[in-house]
């Protein structure tokens, strides 16, 4: 926002705060503030994660991450993961084509509904999946007799790990494709390409920073998730602790190193998601075009 | 272009079938589960269990500290979106990334972290408690770990907002003899308003379901520092379900009347900007 | 390739957007679809396209029904208003884009691309992104993408709408070389009738989903089928008269009306031009005041104050206002010589020819 306007009367040209923009005190006051309350929740807790994790050295942290139980841990939230994020992900793909690129009636209800989860406490989303699956639950007698195990076991921690990144891709794809429009799809009909054709050549690589942000924030998420997962999980060590529950488990046990340890990993894993997400946000501008090269002179 | 209508692409029905048994089979069909059994509670049985004294107290916690900290994420997060949108200074950007940390951080090392840094001989309680302030293990704690994990709503709610501010205006008011004070009271605020609510009840309808951060900081005593998740939690662990549900169809219902109010709230918001 | 919309009609909803349409565009046509937006001349294109399907009526390619025909088969080439290029392509991809489709090999693909890129002046610019492209360049991308695989049948949405004043008229000239080389069918949409009538051989005319005419440029100005038409091109002097005794009057004006009844209304259009002037005040049968002169080029339009107030334009060349020495303020004499009966009491009051001053039918110069 640089004004061409010019102080006229005064000397100090540029030093002028112009009637538009607050005085150079106020700014550093709010920036000062700003900083602060960054600094206090969440640099510190940041760092705070780290300096606890190193406390009795690098070798009591290599430890506390090759205990067994630990690795089962990883390996269980690797699992989830691998489980929940591309089943949302191609849930995002047809929602986002259905809503961004038809008109239909109910539209924004069913927006609504998409967004429901993020509203939901995860605990209750949980809940719901023990109602449904768990001994005194509607299909617990059944899977029971057929020696099936939902609840305390992978299937239903899956379950509310996709409940509770249910909208995550879907809505950042949502807007992404509707910014795009119906016009190059359109085109790539003109000239001869079927759907998969036009969704594969045209729509795909259109969105494609969007669905790969969708997807990161999605996987943070679903890595992450604690409530739903402990309502579901059971707490049986070595078998159905993810990383954050083992974190709470050893944070019970007095073990706070090594649950800070834990607790580092998962920090590592949500500042290479903030990263991820920083370029994927700054490619995307690029793509808009929003940073662009300087234009070439029109030759028409 | 009143014309435009897009019935010559492709998938429409295959992709809205699937988004819609999807939808059924992940959220709706569960959560329907959840209200049929709920209904077979009778009327003065849920009302004995949702209104239970230590239940009442939970509430009361839940959404007193959700309301205190939504307030402070209001304030702090209107103050960070305007330095962020209007100001250059360095590490802008870094700041600006870092907005979105407690989004990404998952909710259990947030508490374990806050815990640790507000006990006794933590980083900031070891100034603090000294001061007679407990941020650990009270139900302050509990604010501080909501006021954590709505951070980024309102500043990312209000970022858009405004960039998309016309300066124009603000230099028809200068113009008009309006000092900057009076030019953000009268010409800026309003129009931000319906945004700061917005990101306000966003912040507000996740601190009210929050559990992960919360069980770590608060020290979860009975009608102290004992959420109302923590609450369903605690009776599904001893079995009581019928107290469960309860409790989560109150939690559930509050969450749909602040989803409708955040729908409402972002209409408003879209007409307000034109 | 011949094009023939047959009583065509699309709704959405419950309104119709194109409502009973009937037209045929013939081989080697450059045809214009003119009319205001909201008209449904888009609508028409997109159905010609494959785009939309009409709710009724028939559309024949080549005399071959192909309302059922998806667009992937039409066989035609279609140029989106803002161009509606693939931004996640180069140039090259963009053009090579329908060949790949039809799996063209990969040296035809290559030979056709940089064919068409030399063509439209793209060369050297195969690896550019469009964002990385001008207004003009993105636009012959996309007609050189539309023309790739040869189709038999050009659709433009508003080829114009998206780039600025100073080019739109060098593309104009543009086109219509294009099309004069390519000989292929054209058929572009405008809501600009300068536009139309300088590139096209023939223009249709919509107005609110409804077929207004269909002619030459020339047809359509000299001609108007109805009042719309007759506004809608060029400027046009409009009269609300009401008949007495055999004569439609307004104020001081009369046309002959003989067999209508008295107390009904009659429209007449006339051009400025038809309005034929005289320094001296007797030689011609009304009387005026020149109010204002408005100079546009050789040509100049004049504003005309009678004596109860009615104000008429007429437009005359420089050479003429000098040759009868006018000046704003002066008094002049002027009469009609050329006038058009509008909307539905054409067929009720008398044909032209009956008409007391008969108009002269050629065309004056002062177009």
């Amino acid at each position: 926002m640089t004004g061409t306007r010019q102080p006229i009367e005064r000397a100090d040209v540029g030093r002028t705060p112009r009637g538009a923009e607050e005085p150079r005190w106020v700014k550093g006051l709010l920036i000062a503030a700003a900083l602060a309350f960054v600094l206090v929740f969440l640099l510190l807790p940041l760092a705070n994660v780290f300096a606890q994790a190193f406390a009795k050295g690098w070798t009591y942290c290599a430890q506390s991450l090759l205990d067994a139980d630990t690795r089962a841990a990883i390996r269980l939230t690797l699992a989830v993961a691998a489980i929940t994020v591309p089943l949302n992900l191609l849930f995002g793909l047809a929602a986002a084509w259905a809503i961004a690129k038809f008109e239909f009636r109910g539209k924004s209800l069913l927006i609504t509904l998409i967004d429901l989860p993020f509203s939901v406490s995860p605990v209750v989303a949980g809940l719901v999946f023990v109602i449904l699956f768990g001994r005194q639950g509607y299909l617990g007698p059944w899977l029971e007799a057929h020696d099936v195990q939902v609840i305390f076991a992978l299937p239903g921690m899956v379950l509310a790990t996709v409940f509770v990144t249910f909208p995550f891709v879907a809505r950042e794809l949502i807007p992404v494709m509707q910014a795009t429009g119906t016009e190059q799809e359109e085109a790539a009909l003109t000239l001869g390409a079927n759907g998969w054709q036009t969704f594969w050549h045209v729509t795909l690589p259109s969105v494609k920073w969007g669905l790969l942000y969708g997807v990161i924030l999605c996987n943070a998420r679903a890595m992450g998730e604690f409530g739903a997962v402990s309502v579901v999980s059971g707490h049986i060590t070595g078998l159905t602790d993810t990383l954050p529950l083992r974190v709470e488990k050893l944070y019970h046990d007095y073990n706070l190193t090594a649950a800070f340890t834990v607790a580092g990993l998962l920090a590592l894993l949500a500042l290479l998601t903030l990263v991820l997400k920083t370029l994927l946000e700054w490619k995307q501008a690029r793509d808009d075009g929003r940073v662009e090269r300087e234009p070439e002179t029109p030759t028409a | 272009m009143t014309e435009k209508r897009f019935n010559s692409l492709p998938g429409f029905g295959l992709t809205m079938g699937y988004t819609l048994l999807y939808l059924s089979v992940i959220v709706l069909l569960p959560l329907g589960g959840l209200m049929l059994r709920v209904l077979q509670l009778s009327w003065p049985e849920f009302w004995r269990l949702a209104t239970a004294p230590r239940a009442l107290a939970a509430y009361e916690l839940t959404f007193g500290a959700s309301l205190v900290a939504a307030g402070i994420n209001a304030v702090f997060g209107t103050l960070m979106a305007w330095v962020l949108v209007r100001y250059e200074f360095p590490g802008r950007r870094f700041l600006d990334a870092l907005v979105d940390f407690p989004f990404a951080l998952p909710t259990a090392v947030a508490g374990l972290t806050l815990a640790s840094l507000f006990s006794a001989n933590g980083w900031l309680g070891r100034f603090l408690v000294p001061l007679g302030i407990h941020g650990a293990f009270t139900s302050l704690g509990v604010v501080i770990a909501l006021t954590f994990i709505g951070l980024p709503f309102v500043v990312r709610t209000l970022q858009p907002v405004l960039e998309n501010l016309e300066h124009e205006v603000e230099e028809a008011a200068a113009t008009l003899g309006a000092g900057r004070l009076r030019t953000f009271v009268s010409v800026i605020a309003p129009t931000l308003l319906p945004a700061v609510l917005t990101g306000f009840a966003l912040a507000l309808a996740r601190a009210i379901g929050e559990y992960g951060s919360v069980i770590f900081i608060a020290g979860n005593k009975p009608f102290e520092s004992e959420i109302a998740p923590l609450l369903i939690v605690i009776k599904l662990e001893e079995y009581d379900y019928p107290g469960a549900l309860a409790l989560a169809l109150v939690l559930l219902a509050i969450s749909f009347l602040l989803l409708i109010g955040i729908n409402l709230l972002e209409r408003w918001a879209r007409r307000r900007q034109g | 390739m011949s094009i023939e919309l047959r009583n065509v009609t699309k709704r959405f909803g419950g309104v119709a957007a194109v409502n009973n349409v009937s037209f045929t565009v013939q081989e080697g046509e450059l045809m214009a679809l003119l009319g205001p937006s909201g008209g449904g001349k888009t609508t028409v294109l997109r159905m010609i396209a494959g785009l939309e399907v009409p709710s009724s009526g028939d559309l024949f390619i080549r005399r071959q029904r192909v309302n059922d025909i998806p667009v992937q088969r039409r066989n035609i080439g279609f140029v989106f208003q803002n161009y509606a290029l693939f931004k996640n392509m180069t140039v090259f991809g963009n053009v090579a884009f329908g060949l790949k489709i039809q799996r063209w090999r990969r040296q035809d693909i290559a030979a056709r691309v940089a064919e068409l890129l030399e063509v439209f002046e793209l060369t050297g610019l195969e690896r550019r992104y469009p964002h990385q492209l001008s207004g003009g360049q993105r636009q012959r991308v996309a007609i050189a993408r539309a023309l790739a695989s040869k189709p038999s049948v050009l659709l433009l949405d508003e080829p114009f709408g998206a780039v600025d004043a100073k080019i739109r008229q060098e593309l104009r000239e543009w086109l219509v070389r294009l099309h004069h080389e390519l000989n292929v069918t054209t058929i572009f949409v405008t809501h600009d009738q300068e536009e139309a009538m300088e590139v096209a051989n023939r223009i249709v005319i919509f107005s609110r989903g409804n077929l207004e005419q269909v002619g030459t440029p020339r047809e359509v100005y000299e001609q108007p089928a109805n009042e719309f038409v007759a506004r809608f091109i060029g400027v046009m002097n409009v009269l609300d008269l009401e008949v007495r005794s055999g004569v439609a009057r307004l104020h001081e004006l009369e046309f002959p009306a003989p067999g209508l009844a008295d107390g009904q209304r009659v429209r007449i259009g006339f051009r400025p031009y038809a309005v034929q002037l005289a320094s001296d005040v007797a030689q011609f049968r009304y009387r005026a005041v020149i109010r204002h002169t408005f100079f546009l080029g050789i040509m100049l339009r004049l504003e005309l104050e009678l004596a109860s107030g009615l104000i008429l334009r007429a437009r005359i060349t420089k050479e003429e206002y000098a040759r009868l020495g006018l000046a704003d303020d002066r008094e002049v004499s002027f009469q009609i010589s050329q006038y058009r009966v509008l909307g539905n009491e054409a067929a009720a009051l008398a044909p032209e020819q009956a008409v007391a001053d008969p108009p002269r039918l050629a065309v004056t110069d002062n177009l």
